[in-house]
């Protein structure tokens, strides 16, 4: 498998959707290849750390604002 | 595996299907429970598309309006919060036409086509990168490299690998195909991979 070929399958590979065989040989090449190793942790740990950080916080009160509409609509008609 | 999967579904319904019949039926604190579930998700989309915090403040709160008021019109076919992800969405890139008065705003812009190209900075990271920063400096640090994405590449990674919806539902949110959807997302993964290392690439990293 050529990097090119393992690239094209990185995302199946980190999202767990490939076959079995394919898992294989994707491991087989980055057991040889330092390059490819390095673009699979890396990347891996981007998605983690973009899941796990909060970096948009809610505004406060805006919870509040957003319940008051929704009363106010409510009132209106439901 | 799909097919385990819609057994399940049909014997339990998803818990938001009660709540919006709930809703239905004149029960509004149910759909506080809705908003307090999905408040910060639809927050951060808004925020991501417009980049803009009072945009993003409006659109949360447009987006949980409409969802409201077209409760009725909601099938059920999709789930509540796939179809309330989509009207942010839409809110959100509204607002940006508004921002940008004659320019056309979609999420086809921006995009380059590299495809196949091959990731250039290739030093590897720290263990723990995040650990040579505090929660504010590394809030600053992933804002400021995400917001440097395409916009189409952007929304594709916050709604598949942020919010995490499905590819399908990431496709049919934005109106694109699934193979579109699988190329941006990998584009954008390995753009972001390659902007955060300059913050987490080994030897810059300041040991604690």
């Amino acid at each position: 498998m050529k990097c090119k070929e393992f690239l094209a399958l990185l995302d199946d590979l980190i999202d767990d959707s490939v076959s079995p065989e394919t898992r294989t040989e994707l491991q087989t090449h980055l057991g040889k290849c330092g390059h490819c190793e390095i673009i699979f942790n890396t990347t891996r740990k981007t998605i983690e750390i973009y899941r796990s950080h909060e970096i948009y916080d809610l505004p406060a009160g805006l919870r509040d604002r957003l319940h008051a509409a929704i009363m106010a609509r409510c009132k209106k008609g439901c | 595996m799909s097919t385990i999967q819609s057994i399940a579904g049909e014997l339990e319904p998803h818990p938001d299907v009660a709540l919006v019949e709930r809703v239905r039926g004149g029960d509004v604190s149910a759909y506080d429970t809705l908003v307090r579930k999905y408040e910060r998700q639809i927050f951060r989309i808004a925020q991501h598309i417009t980049q803009n915090r009072e945009d993003a403040e409006d659109v949360m709160q447009d987006a949980f309006l409409k969802a409201y008021e077209k409760l009725e019109q909601f099938q059920g076919n999709s789930k509540f919060y796939t179809w309330l992800v989509r009207i942010a969405v839409n809110e959100s890139l509204m607002r940006l036409r508004k921002r940008r008065t004659g320019k056309m705003v979609s999420i086809d812009e921006d995009i380059e086509t590299d495809e196949g190209s091959v990731p250039r900075d290739l030093a590897d990271w720290a263990p723990d990168p995040e650990q040579n920063y505090n929660q504010a400096e590394l809030a600053e640090i992933l804002r400021k490299t995400i917001q440097g994405l395409p916009q189409g590449f952007r929304i594709v990674f916050v709604l598949r690998d942020v919010e995490g919806l499905s590819t399908e539902e990431t496709a049919e949110t934005l109106g694109l195909s699934i193979p579109a959807v699988k190329s941006r997302l990998l584009r954008a993964r390995l753009q972001l991979r390659e902007r955060l290392s300059r913050y987490f690439h080994r030897k810059k990293g300041v040991e604690r």
